[in-house]
């Protein structure tokens, strides 16, 4: 178990210098500091502006080799400061991406973590309603709700959301956010429902899947035979059962709770992770950029380690060699 | 050489090579047994899909007008290439602004149009057609699934087939490169290349191209590694089939399934991708998203335009739940451990 765990962690930890040297190769390669520049300052900026653009953010140092001094190169700088979380300052306003990042978890936060718990047990709950009934009418009919509400784009149930329920409706504000605790919740009902509406349909879908596996298994014959309900196969032996599937999922989801929903965030005006994307996009802002990448992939690679040791935790019949 | 030419060209090859493609699979028992209960499963969807594509191919073939072919004051159409879609329609089918479906006049200064009664579905902010404009994004979506589909299929073949079939260093290498890959969240990764590509329609495809490949390489590793313990593998090697015979005539032949059923699955997902990228400015000109983008603001308006906005999501949703209907259909007729179930 140990030396398992202290491989996985180094296997790890090699994907994150992985991930590392695509950015870099992303980022610094292909796009040089030249390019980000006259992204910054325009096509027609004179040669000393871009230069001094590039001074001024760090870029000037030779990208691959410096014979002077080996450690003054973009790549060394690069892997040194996002392994140490010294993130630097944003191309586009000179804020520390540091200070703005740890502004926009809480909002993130508030809203992903809601929308994630909810729509874990309602989906559970329709997936387990509509595996009870497999093979009737309500299956057939929950399927195909499911396929029908995973064809609408997002982007759609947000605009129809914020029309109908927060324009013509009026019952709760289009979009806007506020920490403070009485009225955190009136911001947030919104955003939440458009977010459990858009995701439900593939969700209970998988879960259905998983489920309707489960039911086929010699456990659940005997458990009938013993004479358990409906409700008591389901909801006792088929969930537990299906917990590998389901802990998988619900493990690797989490780091994006943290990188927050880039749609739900920007249109209903909650300042966090994901409005911070978007607003680098527009203001061709690389460095953040590059940090919400590595960070997101820094929290899944954490995730996935996690889940292969949840798994031993939720079943014993998974042995890590 | 000229874009429409090359638009005309390559439709042709791909016309070409999907009947190429057909024939192919008409030869082959499995194949045609599995198109024929398709067809019998999903025949309103998969109409649906033929409709989209019919009206995409149309709209990929143009010419431009000889000179006596175009009146006095059609004079700017000269040399301007136009689609069988865009013969359709007039060629000066613009107004001014706004103007509700049917109407005859414009929606806020009352002017008269000069297509009174013409514009089905209306006209956006600066007078175009919308029913034309949906028309249109038709081919912009059947080129994003399209384009990216043949960026995507044969890349994760070409490396899961080899990496699962060779094993050893290469193996690691490539699912160290996959794992590498997948670990970061595809819509950053996407906006990451998008940012640093630049944004046009191939880049978007090469972007989506990149982040979508991964799931296909690891399904095609993980079952050439299965089918290269099979025993037929084994009999064929000792027949004396050179390995790059076994690969191509015993392994890939059994991989398809994957194929056919990733591409199905992968399509809806990419044109949804798609859209979200039109909303985060990075998008394809002329796609639906595009026009949702566009239009979403105009629900605020007073009196509300709503045609542009419905019309492109109506035209989204259509293709995406027919592709996704036949994309069920198609992973229960061919996935083997569904293939008894009823659909």
């Amino acid at each position: 178990m140990i030396a398992y765990t202290v491989r996985r962690l180094a296997y790890g930890f090699a994907t994150v210098l992985g991930v590392l040297t695509f950015l870099f190769a992303l980022f610094f390669l292909y796009a040089t500091p030249e390019d980000m520049a006259r992204r910054a300052l325009g096509e027609k900026a004179p040669p000393q502006a871009l230069e001094q653009w590039i001074v001024n953010h760090d870029y000037h140092h030779p990208l691959l080799w410096n014979p002077d001094n080996p450690g003054q190169t973009l790549i060394v700088d690069h892997f040194r400061r996002m392994l140490t979380f010294d993130f630097g300052r944003s191309d586009a306003d000179d804020v520390l991406v540091t200070r703005r990042l740890r502004k926009g978890v809480g909002p993130s936060l508030s809203l992903t973590v809601p929308l994630f718990v909810g729509g874990l047990f309602v989906s559970i709950s329709l997936a387990l309603f509509v595996a009870t009934f497999r093979e009737t009418y309500i299956d057939r009919a929950g399927v195909a709700l499911c396929v029908f509400a995973m064809s609408v784009s997002i982007l759609l149930y947000i605009i129809g959301g914020q029309f109908l329920i927060a324009r013509v409706l009026r019952w709760f504000p289009i979009s806007g956010f506020d920490p403070s605790p009485e009225v955190i919740g009136r911001f947030l009902v919104l955003p939440v429902f458009v977010g459990l509406a858009a995701s439900f349909g593939e969700q209970v879908r998988f879960y259905r899947t998983v489920f309707v596996e489960e039911t086929n298994r010699d456990y659940v014959r005997t458990a009938r035979a013993k004479g358990c309900g409906d409700g008591r196969v389901m909801w006792h032996h088929v969930l537990r059962n299906a917990m590998i599937p389901i802990i998988t999922r619900v493990v690797l989801a989490i780091p994006f709770l943290f990188t927050g929903s880039i749609l739900l965030e920007s249109f209903f005006a909650i300042p966090g992770l994901g409005s911070i994307t978007v607003d680098a996009i527009h203001e061709n802002d690389f460095a953040t950029l590059r940090v919400m990448v590595f960070l997101g992939s820094l929290l899944f690679i954490v995730g996935q380690i996690a889940t292969d040791i949840c798994y031993t935790l939720a079943d014993p019949r998974v042995r890590l060699e | 050489m000229e874009p429409h030419v090359f638009s005309n060209l390559v439709t042709t090859a791909l016309f070409a090579g999907l009947m190429l493609a057909l024939w192919g699979a008409r030869r082959s028992l499995l194949w045609r047994n599995a198109g024929r209960e398709l067809v019998r499963r999903r025949p309103i969807s998969l109409a649906v899909v033929a409709a989209y594509a019919l009206v995409a191919g149309l709209d990929s073939i143009a010419w431009t007008d000889p000179h006596d072919a175009v009146g006095e004051d059609q004079a700017v159409l000269l040399g301007v290439a136009r689609t069988v879609v865009d013969r359709f329609f007039p060629a000066d089918f613009q107004e001014a602004s706004y103007s509700a479906p049917l109407a005859d006049r414009e929606l806020y200064g009352g002017e008269p149009l000069s297509h009174p009664g013409a514009h089905w579905l209306g006209t956006d902010i600066i007078g175009r057609d919308v029913f034309h404009r949906a028309l249109k994004g038709a081919r912009v979506a059947l080129i994003i699934g399209g384009l990216t589909s043949l960026i995507v299929l044969p890349l994760a073949l070409l490396v899961g087939v080899s990496a699962g079939y060779v094993g050893g260093r290469l193996d690691d290498a490539v699912f160290f490169v996959m794992s590498t890959l997948a670990s970061m969240p595809s819509l950053l990764l996407l906006i990451a290349l998008i940012m640093v590509l630049g944004v046009g329609t191939v880049q978007v495809c090469v972007a989506l191209g990149v982040t979508g490949w991964v799931g296909l390489a690891r399904l095609v590793r993980a079952e050439t590694m299965k089918i290269r313990e099979l025993e037929y593998i084994d009999a064929a090697r000792v027949l004396g089939a050179s390995e790059l015979r076994i690969v191509w005539r015993h392994v890939v032949p059994n991989l398809m399934h994957l194929v056919v059923i990733t591409f199905a699955l992968l399509f809806s997902s990419l044109v949804l991708s798609e859209v979200v990228l039109s909303w985060l400015g990075i998008g394809i000109d002329g796609s639906w998203g595009r026009m949702i983008d566009q239009a979403r603001t105009e629900l605020s308006r007073e009196p509300v335009i709503w045609w542009s906005l419905l019309t492109a999501s109506i035209a989204l949703f259509a293709l995406i739940l027919a592709v996704n209907q036949v994309a069920d259909a198609v992973r229960d007729i061919l996935d083997p451990r569904t293939a008894g179930e009823r659909s």
